[in-house]
């Protein structure tokens, strides 16, 4: 039986290999899944957009401190970022019932302008295979998702604001 | 039969589909995590060659790969313990796959086979979902159907087996789980209220365990009793979320049909839960208020079980989760027999350009919270004519429950200012003052009552350069029970966005014990590549809690090498 797992995963691995290399396209789409807005009401994750312009979706939690200098740092240049490019920022809080209601408080009183949604149950992490946060994404026009990164390390924030200038220039990303 | 199937699923559906060129637009994303410990020994810490018994390193890994394919999904967790890290539960020890699933999905269906993580409302009814860090995974695994007949109403359906380690399933060591719920979202529902002001939804909950077995005998005094024991246990729960521009009002409640367990002492007592919140937020404040009042409400698919497994429903704690090191020293779990508990937070931010705000602004945020015991009076019992408080076979007790107990169980009252000096400089300075009862949260008794501890941390970043940045944490733990005092400092030396350094102490200069004054020191590097991420640290590791949500894991004291590295794709 135990055999026959660890044969499993290898020809799954193998046998993906192969599928990708051939048929996938590179940039992958948003799933699709239902979670919540920050009062608490419905919302798919199709409905996340920007009319074309880039799109960085930030999974964070309340409890998570390079989370939280991330967005704040990021608060501070957003605007100046939103002139330059259009893009939107998604703010997915994985906190769950123990501390969910306390994001949309947390959010106002930190002067946050991001769209902020709960995935309470972290069905939306699952979806996007994200481990560790804080985890960063930067979709393009197509709400393909194009680059992505974990952790946060002061001044990276520069990093992603050069990704998503290129994205509005049109520029591959690699 | 499962892992055949898996098979066809896995590897040759993508293979033959492959050939057939017609999956364009099929996707595969993943994600690995291997966390790998080499112990040393540490006389001083009492890690001595007996206590590592020889298992000097040790692997939790997993991988998770996910496909999907138009309105068709499918994945599967392997995970690996060989053997598990100190401080995890030891049944884990082996490897295989634990998590698989099938999914299909279009704008009013959706249906699970397999493994599923669901929650109900909150979850006070029912919630499984998987923690790596804590080694936590009550995932379901049978079927789940979720129907959206019109838009603003969804309906769920879910059967199935929790997972326990790796045992198979058998009706002798878990029930069977079954559930439903419906949420309705009335702004969806009536298109007149779509852009109204008030946005109103609610829902309700049932789930029933069934668990085999009639009668179990137990001890109870001297003698030997037959209990006869409710084979279904039921748990129905309703909520509310009401949202009037800035204000925010939320409130479940859960009731739970007699359910005498091992974490009860056998009582036949309903439980009852109700989770409240109000919150009033505007640009730059934020207000925020819970209650909680929890009262016999474990709820688990195995009875006699009373460690952090089978979990039917999530009861998280009501306090603040803190993250630093000395901050996170007396963490609160929720007590599932019976507790009463509030928390209020206020977080406000001085606007940029005022006297406090300065250039950059202030943010000031202050959070209490209280938790008692529930109050609860005794009942008279029959079989030995006189009155009882939680006597095994009997209702129990008698529970007031709007009155909290006179019993603390935790006290928090938490001060931070986020003070951004210049572009260079920024700090986050915390001050915190705990009450924490030791024997109630950790189960051990202790000679000093209550621990009162008072903390304080400043958190000092400053920007070098536009890539190098330089951290400093420094923080103190002042109790005169427990342990005594703690000093801790640390020092983070980043280069964005792919390296960093550290190098930190935590030193108990004030144990009572001057042989245990020990310093706990630990240096990290790591190195981080878009999704990837590698890091080695090297030192001694404190005993302690790690608490996620709502659940804690002990974490034993040791002393080694530490390789993480985890991916996604």
């Amino acid at each position: 039986m135990k055999k026959l797992a660890w044969l499993v995963t290898f020809m799954m691995i193998a046998g993906f290999g192969f599928s990708q290399e051939n048929t996938l396209s590179k940039n992958r789409p948003l799933p699709s899944v239902d979670i919540k807005d920050v009062k608490g009401n419905p919302f798919n994750t199709l409905k996340i957009e920007n009319d074309g312009k880039p799109i960085v979706i930030s999974f964070w939690a309340s409890w998570c401190k390079p989370c939280i200098k991330e967005l704040t740092t990021i608060a501070d240049v957003y605007t100046d970022w939103q002139e330059e490019t259009g893009v939107k920022i998604y703010a997915v809080s994985i906190d769950d019932a123990r501390s969910s209601s306390l994001v949309a408080p947390l959010v106002n009183g930190k002067n946050w302008d991001y769209i902020v949604l709960l995935d309470q149950n972290s069905d939306f992490k699952r979806a996007m295979n994200v481990g560790p946060i804080p985890h960063t994404f930067v979709l393009n026009g197509k709400r393909e998702i194009v680059w992505q990164h974990t952790s946060f390390a002061e001044g990276s924030e520069r990093d992603l604001i050069n990704i998503i200038k290129k994205i509005k220039n049109g520029e591959e990303i690699k | 039969m499962l892992f055949p199937s898996l098979i066809i699923l896995f590897c040759i559906i993508p293979l033959l589909t492959n050939a057939q060129d017609f999956i364009k637009g099929s996707q595969v994303s993943g994600s690995f995590e291997c966390d790998a410990q080499y112990y040393l020994k540490d006389s001083k810490m009492g890690i001595t060659d007996s206590s590592l018994n020889g298992r000097l390193s040790r692997m939790n890994g997993f991988t998770e790969i996910n496909y999907s394919f138009k309105n068709f999904s499918a994945g599967m967790r392997f995970e690996a313990y060989l053997p598990p890290l100190v401080g995890f539960d030891t049944h884990y020890e082996g490897y295989g796959v634990p998590y698989w699933f099938l999914n299909y999905k279009n704008d009013k269906l959706e249906i699970t086979a397999g493994n599923f993580y669901e929650q109900f409302g909150n979850g006070m009814a029912l919630r499984t979902w998987q923690e790596w860090t804590l080694g936590y995974d009550n995932s379901l695994r049978g079927l789940r159907v979720k129907f959206t007949p019109v838009d603003g109403i969804t309906l769920k359906g879910i059967w199935g087996v929790q997972r326990n380690f790796w045992d198979p399933y058998s009706s002798n060591n878990r029930g069977i789980v079954k559930g439903g719920d419906i949420d309705i979202f009335l702004n969806d529902l009536f298109s007149g209220l779509k852009d109204a002001k008030t946005k109103v939804s609610f829902g309700g909950s049932f789930v029933s365990d069934y668990q085999n077995g009639k009668t179990t005998d137990i001890l109870i005094d001297t003698m030997i009793y037959t209990l006869k024991l409710p084979e279904n246990v039921a748990t129905y729960s309703g909520r509310l979320n009401l949202n009037v521009g800035r204000v925010n009002f939320y409130t479940e409640y859960a009731h739970k049909i007699n359910d005498p367990s091992a974490l009860n002492n056998f009582i036949y007592k309903d439980g009852n839960g109700l989770f409240t919140t109000l919150s009033y937020s505007q640009k730059g404040l934020g207000i925020f208020g819970a209650a909680k009042i929890i009262d016999n409400m474990s709820y688990k698919s195995n009875r006699m079980v009373t460690d952090n497994q089978l979990d039917i429903n999530y009861l998280p704690a009501i306090t603040k989760q803190h993250t630093y090191a000395l901050a996170a020293m007396y963490p609160y779990a929720t007590q599932p027999t019976g507790e009463f508990g509030y928390s209020g937070t206020l977080t406000y931010t001085f606007k940029r350009n005022t006297k406090l705000g300065g250039k950059s602004g202030l943010t000031f945020a202050v959070n209490f919270s209280k938790v008692n015991s529930l109050s609860k009076d005794s009942i008279f019992v029959s079989s030995i004519n006189g009155m009882a408080l939680n006597r095994a076979g009997t209702l129990g007790y008698k529970s007031n429950f709007f009155t909290p107990g006179k019993e603390v169980y935790y006290q928090d009252l938490n001060i931070e200012v986020d003070k951004k000096f210049s572009k260079r400089w920024k700090g986050i300075f915390t001050y915190l003052s705990q009450v924490y009862n030791k024997e109630v949260v950790e189960g051990h008794a202790t000679d000093y009552g209550l621990v009162h501890a008072n903390i304080g941390i400043a958190d000092i970043t400053c920007n070098l350069t536009y890539i190098y940045s330089l951290r400093a944490e420094i923080q103190g733990l002042w109790t005169v029970q427990d342990k005594g005092n703690w000093i801790a400092g640390l020092l983070e030396f980043t280069i964005a966005p792919k390296w960093f350094f550290s190098v930190q102490d935590q030193w108990n200069y004030g144990n009572a014990d001057t042989q245990q004054q020990l310093h706990y020191y630990l240096v990290s590097i790591g190195y981080t590549y878009n999704t990837s991420r590698i890091s080695l640290s090297y030192g001694r590791q404190r005993e302690g809690i790690l608490c996620v949500g709502g659940v804690c894991r002990y974490v034993p004291a040791a002393s080694g090498l530490t390789l993480t590295v985890n991916s996604s794709f």
